[in-house]
């Protein structure tokens, strides 16, 4: 089946930023007689792209800006992108709790989201009885939900308490019951938000399991929203990176991701090269490289990812025994790993004009973080240069084992290893 | 879905709207919602109090036992013949309730449901329409009340009051009081979402609407002391209400076909209005509020 279930036309939305107040209404009114006169909105044409970081002249944002995009049915669609991309405000149009500025959506089934669970719970209701309210808000009949009653309570985990008022309970348990009432849903189109920050890690495992089974039900289409790369490759067909307001890129989820994590970057001095300037010596590092392993210019990997350091050297004189250094650190200097060209290999170089030295590091090991790399050229023994931590890059999130998990901890390194079971009788 | 709905949508989300589009297939659908919504209302309002749902008793009838001290006793306001004021005062009050708890119950809808409104949709007008009805239970209350001293005061206290024809009209005086309060509810409701300036007029204006709908004296009582504001009073729907609720209980003047029909046409408009602001605003008030 590959009829559309769901059509995005040239969506946008605009928001005002500030506060309301007597201001605003002139504002109002001035829409308003343009609107009786019947001609176009003024503030519409005004308005700026959406970037939070830099400040604008206007007091309109385009939040969404001509969004189109196709789902078909069956299709699990992941929708990722940064902080203040746009995300929210199109779930939140998708799901029509506010309608768009201009352009519409069409739509040939229900949509349902799971946007934030709990929504309308009563602290003095039991359980059951916000089992049932719950459920009816997220669009379930009475009937529906007494079928699956007992499902729900069991997935909870919280049938000791089931009929005692929610005030009761803890956070935990709260937002258990919530997300055990949303995961229960059989709506045509459901929307996915990150959600599964919640409750213990039992719990998250468990939200996992049920999210996927779901997004992995027969014809079911699901929107699915997360930072988490490797559960949007893992669940997802097909992506679109949204980039303040728009759509930076469609297609297949593992171009998609690629894309996004090429153009995400957590330090915004560097994009995976650095150059330096001239300084008028025989011999200099003129730029350092970090490249991905079909050499393109990047700054993000996943953990288990093999990448290169380049350095491209200026040199005007006859260099003998030429020998490299790669250092990766932590932010804050400390030492983690020393690629040396005259530990690792037993050949050493000359040149007598300009060259590059590139170090293929096939597993650096390393945890999620941002590590930064200083480089060393020396010849013979003395030290041509040394840059300090020139470059940085991050290291994302991974299911580096292929387990579906990813592991978790503040810790530096990971390591592969086998474990063995074996009974002693 | 089957293939049969391949070509056609099932809806469409844009910014255009129609001037009315209550879509009461949606409304159908959600009957449940709305029902669990009255549940959720009526359950929790008196929940850890002792007296519990005989705070709905207590509150009509200690405003009506006031209201005889000071109004009929007090201000001597005659009550009609043979009719003892205490019935009088409960028979307006009772009525009063209803479109104030309608009426002050939906004025903040939007506001008041802007967590849930903001997460996830179901038709907007499920909210005010579960009030409606959660007061229509409490109404019922009242009335059984309204009743049983109705009953007191003939065959224990003799009081010469017995109850109009008209009554059959009831169901009507009803539904004409919920359109009253539901459709300004939802004007005021959907005007508050930006600017917050009328929230303060809700708070006394339904005190000073008390005082102009005939709830503690006869109209016709008002016409003879000050009949230059008459008609402030005589064409106030609620005022209308009232007096026929009372009329039609107790029997005090007779029934006015025009004015009834003249209430009735007011309230529908009033209502519509009301829907069609209130649709209006339902799309994108999220953003404003």
């Amino acid at each position: 089946m590959s009829d559309i279930i769901l059509q995005i036309n040239n969506i946008s939305k605009q928001y005002r930023l500030g506060l309301i107040g007597t201001g605003t209404i002139s504002h109002d009114l001035n829409r308003w007689w343009h609107k009786v006169r019947g001609k176009e909105d003024p503030f519409l044409k005004v308005g700026e792209v959406n970037d939070r970081a830099t400040t604008g002249d206007s007091e309109y944002v385009w939040a969404l800006k001509d969004i189109n995009f196709e789902v078909k049915r069956g299709e699990i669609l992941g929708i990722i992108g940064k902080n203040g991309a746009g995300k929210s405000t199109l779930l939140k149009i998708l799901s029509r709790v506010t309608s768009p500025t201009t352009g519409e959506i069409k739509t040939k089934g229900r949509i349902a989201s799971l946007l934030e669970v709990g929504t309308g719970f009563h602290p003095e209701m039991t359980g059951r009885e916000n089992i049932y309210l719950n459920g009816a808000i997220l669009g379930m009949t009475k009937a529906e939900i007494r079928s699956k009653i007992d499902e729900i309570i069991d997935f909870s985990g919280c049938i000791r308490y089931i009929d005692t008022p929610v005030k009761r309970y803890s956070s935990g348990m709260t937002v258990r019951l919530a997300f055990a009432v949303a995961a229960h849903l059989e709506p045509d189109i459901l929307v996915v938000d990150e959600v599964l920050a919640v409750g213990d890690a039992e719990f998250q495992q468990k939200a996992i399991g049920k999210m996927q089974e779901i997004s992995k039900g027969v014809g079911r289409t699901v929107l699915f929203v997360s930072h988490n790369m490797a559960a949007v490759k893992s669940l997802c067909t097909r992506g679109i990176v949204l980039e303040n307001g728009t759509i930076g890129f469609k297609g297949e989820i593992d171009k998609t991701v690629d894309f996004y994590l090429s153009e995400r970057f957590f330090n915004d001095n560097n994009k995976g090269i650095v150059k330096f300037d001239n300084k008028d010596v025989q011999t200099q590092i003129d730029s350092v490289e970090i490249l991905k392993s079909d050499n393109r210019v990047a700054n993000n990997f996943l953990m288990g990812e093999a990448f290169k350091v380049k350095i491209n050297v200026k040199n005007k004189s006859k260099l003998k025994r030429i020998k490299a250094s790669v250092i990766i650190t932590s932010a804050n200097g400390v030492k983690f790993t020393a690629l040396r060209s005259h530990e690792m290999t037993k050949s050493t170089y000359s040149s007598n004009g300009n060259f590059s030295i590139t170090v293929d590091i096939n597993e650096v090991n390393l945890m999620p973080n941002c590590y930064f790399i200083t480089v060393a050229l020396l010849e013979n023994n003395f030290d041509i240069e040394i840059i300090e931590q020139c470059i940085s890059f991050n290291i994302i999130a991974n299911d580096v084992y292929g387990t579906g998990r990813i592991p978790k901890g503040r810790f530096i390194t990971f390591s592969r290893a086998l474990w063995e079971f074996q009974p002693n009788d | 879905m089957s293939n049969s709905t391949k070509d056609t949508w099932l809806y469409t989300i844009s910014a255009k709207q129609k001037l009315i589009s209550l879509n009461f297939r949606e409304i159908w659908r959600y009957r449940d919602l709305l029902l669990l919504f009255v549940k959720r209302d009526v359950v929790t309002l008196y929940k850890q109090t002792i007296l519990g749902p005989l705070w709905y008793l207590i509150q009509p009838l200690f405003t009506s036992i006031i209201f005889t001290l000071i109004f009929n006793k007090l201000a001597n306001i005659p009550t009609g013949e043979g009719v003892p004021p205490f019935l009088f005062n409960l028979a307006g009050i009772t009525a009063w309730n209803y479109f104030k708890e309608c009426f002050t119950g939906t004025s903040d809808t939007f506001k008041k449901n802007q967590n849930i409104f903001g997460k996830v949709y179901f038709p907007r007008v499920i909210m005010p329409l579960s009030i409606i009805v959660s007061n229509l239970l409490k109404f019922g209350i009242q009335l059984l009340v309204f009743t049983g001293f109705y009953i007191f005061f003939v065959y224990v206290k003799e009081a010469q009051v017995v109850p109009n024809v008209s009554l059959i009209l009831l169901p009507i005086v009803i539904l004409i009081m919920a359109l009253l309060g539901l459709g300004l509810g939802m004007i005021i409701s959907s005007m508050t979402t930006k600017y917050r300036d009328l929230t303060f007029l809700v708070q006394f204006g339904v005190q000073l609407l008390m005082y102009g709908s005939a709830v503690m004296y006869p109209l016709s009582y008002f016409k003879a002391e000050l009949p230059k504001y008459a008609w402030l009073v005589e064409y106030n729907p609620i005022a209308i209400v009232i007096e026929t609720f009372r009329n039609m209980t107790l029997s005090i003047d007779v029934f006015y076909t025009e004015k009834f029909v003249y209430a009735v046409v007011f309230s529908v408009v009033l209502f519509l209005l009301g829907l069609i602001i209130f649709n209006k605003t339902e799309k994108s008030f999220i953003d404003t509020v």
